[in-house]
């Protein structure tokens, strides 16, 4: 279900880094929460982020939640076509829906996030 | 089973646009008994329209058909209970309505001379010293129209003493289980906002506080009783910890209903906090309201306060504009007046008494509720709660159906639903508050409902997944509507 070479974090987004070069997304265990997910609300290209501080916003039918960048970075492209299809979080969270490509700005700082085997069991105390 | 409701017909009924026709006019004015004048000549003929484009024209019995089979479409407090967790929507007594209708006050206009507005004004100065009493604050302001615009209040009037202390500082501090206007309302005023994880009981914990509390932080903004409707046991303790550190303790009154009468936030350590007349007063709400959201002070906050201020000089009322320290107006006129007048005819029909007596019927109601329910319901936070009750859905989750599928059933047995999925500190949450105005019978029958539910859910599932069934539209699609939204109505 978690894939092994993403890292995780305690606010359900995950992040794979290839050297500098980072993906993130939400967690499948997120889109669940959420249910179905109807907005995304992404940064531009160029955003600078910081760790632990919002990016965007996803919004289901329930809520309006924040998107929590895992590390430091900057905005490299954003995943355009969730504009038009953002149930796709629903359906594909750790695939197609990624929501930000970025440049790390420390690839080291994933070692501090947690591993899948870490994630699934942080989930299940969540639950 | 379901008892309180049944099936009846109701008219269908179009949109204005869609009955119009040219020529058609509900209303009649009598003959001219002065010289006809020339609008185009009188204010110019750039300035004068011969028609509204597409505005509908309907004749007298068709517009009120229309709005009476639109009202036949809702629910109200006047149908039966409506257990909208957090908004408390009780009963508004028609003394209210007779009060506020009274000539000289419902006729009133804000441009009227002071001298012709003692009466108004008077209504006013009596609100502002009564909320104040029951607050147990120094002063109150009754200009905010409702309770974010409260909010957004009470922390410019912190942050305008913390500048003239000579630092505003950054941040206010919410816990989590607060109303997502409390951080906005934060937000807005220019403050960071850090939020506060619940403790075990669901109230504010002591020790993470105590660390949290830096130079930096302006203020507090608390809700008690809490969201859970529990009461906040450590305040005194909490105010104390602010204030040693020269920060602000907010408090959110938007659930005074468990208090007014029993215990005074102004005596608990509460620096300044909103009311919401609309909940715990008794004045209209829901259906566009409008609310109105009084903020109460102590001393210190006073010089702050919007202008204009009412000041007494003998037996005559005025308004002070000249207030050098105040954060200026925050609404146009005085508030939404005639909220004010049904409040303080609800506060003066009852007395200090009477308005005890409905917290502790408020109150009863909510444990009632939760004594019942407790069996079916999973009931995530154990502490004592005051006027409204929260269950998550965690029992139902497993049989795959969640608190918004409950809510739906709920119409079908004649209920306006709970709140649901709220506070979000509880998953799939179910947040109840029936306030005082409800009988034990109306309040068994409400029960009963919820209980014949639980079994349904049990026995049927699937049937509970796709309710309402008795109701003129069938499950709406909100997740459509949300990601195909329609935003305007086009002719066919």
């Amino acid at each position: 279900m978690y894939p092994d070479n993403f890292r995780y974090t305690k606010e359900h987004e995950w992040v794979l880094a290839d050297g500098d070069a980072g993906t993130i997304g939400i967690t499948d265990h997120a889109q669940q929460e959420l249910g179905d997910i109807v907005y995304v609300d992404l940064p531009k290209v160029g955003t600078r982020i910081e760790a632990g501080k919002s990016l965007g916003s996803v919004e289901s039918v329930k809520a309006v939640s924040d998107i929590y960048a895992p590390v430091n970075g900057e905005i490299t492209e954003i995943n355009e076509s969730l504009a038009d299809a953002p149930e796709k979080l629903n359906t594909d969270p750790h695939g197609a829906a990624w929501l930000v490509k970025i440049r790390l700005s420390n690839p080291e700082e994933i070692q501090h996030l947690m591993s899948a085997a870490d994630y699934l069991s942080y989930v299940g105390a969540e639950k | 089973m379901i008892k309180k409701v049944t099936t009846h017909l109701s008219q269908n009924e179009a949109l204005l646009f869609e009955r119009s026709s040219p020529g058609k006019k509900a209303y009649q004015l009598p003959e001219l008994d002065v010289p006809a004048v020339d609008a185009a000549v009188a204010l110019g003929a750039e300035n004068v329209r011969q028609e509204i484009e597409g505005f509908p024209e309907i004749s007298e019995v068709e517009a009120i058909r229309h709005f009476t089979r639109l009202s036949t479409w809702n629910y109200a407090i006047d149908y039966g209970m409506y257990p909208l967790g957090s908004c408390t929507m009780k009963y508004n007594p028609r003394i209210n309505e007779v009060v506020a209708r009274t000539e000289g006050l419902a006729w009133a206009h804000p441009y009227q001379p002071e001298s012709l507005s003692q009466g108004c004004m008077q209504v006013m100065e009596s609100l502002e010293a009564a909320l104040a009493e029951i607050c147990g604050m120094d002063a109150v302001t009754l200009q905010p129209a409702a309770g974010a615009h409260g909010e957004l209040t009470g922390i410019l009037l912190i942050r305008a003493l913390l500048e003239k202390r000579g630092n505003p500082r950054q941040k206010i501090l919410i816990p989590d289980s607060a109303h997502g206007t409390n951080p906005a309302s934060a937000a807005i005023a220019g403050y960071a906002v850090e939020s506060i994880k619940s403790s075990e009981t669901g109230g504010v914990d002591l020790s993470a506080l105590e660390q949290l509390v830096t130079g930096d932080v302006a203020a507090l903004m608390v809700t008690n009783p809490n969201t859970l409707g529990v009461f906040e046991n450590n305040i005194v303790r909490v105010a104390e910890i602010l204030h040693k550190k020269g920060a602000m303790l907010y408090m959110d009154g938007a659930n005074m209903n468990a208090l007014v009468g029993i215990a005074r936030p102004g005596d608990f350590g509460v620096d300044v906090m909103h009311l919401n007349l609309h909940k715990t007063f008794s004045t209209p709400h829901g259906g566009g309201g409008p609310g109105a959201g009084p903020v109460a002070v102590k001393k210190v906050l006073e010089p702050f306060l919007p202008t204009p201020r009412l000041k007494r000089a003998g037996k005559k009322l005025a308004f002070d504009y000249k207030r050098k320290h105040s954060i200026g107006r925050v609404k146009a006129y005085y508030g939404n007046f005639g909220v004010l007048v049904r409040a303080l005819a609800y506060i003066q029909a009852h007395g200090g008494p009477g308005l005890r007596n409905a917290t502790m019927d408020a109150v009863l109601n909510a444990v009632y509720i939760r004594k019942a329910l407790e069996p079916y319901y999973d009931l995530p936070y154990q502490s004592p709660n005051m006027h409204e009750v929260v269950f998550s859905d965690s029992r139902q989750a497993k049989l795959g159906v969640r608190t918004g599928d409950i809510a739906k059933r709920l119409i079908d047995y004649g209920f306006h639903p709970y709140t649901v999925s709220f506070p979000m500190i509880v998953h799939g949450a179910l947040m109840i508050e029936p306030t005082e105005t409800e009988g034990k019978l109306e309040i068994d029958s409400f029960i009963d409902a919820m209980i014949s539910i639980a079994h349904e859910i049990e026995t049927d599932p699937r049937m509970v997944k796709n309710a309402p069934y008795n109701t003129r539209t069938s499950r709406v699609d909100e997740v459509t509507a949300a990601r195909k939204p329609v935003l305007r109505w086009k002719p066919a």
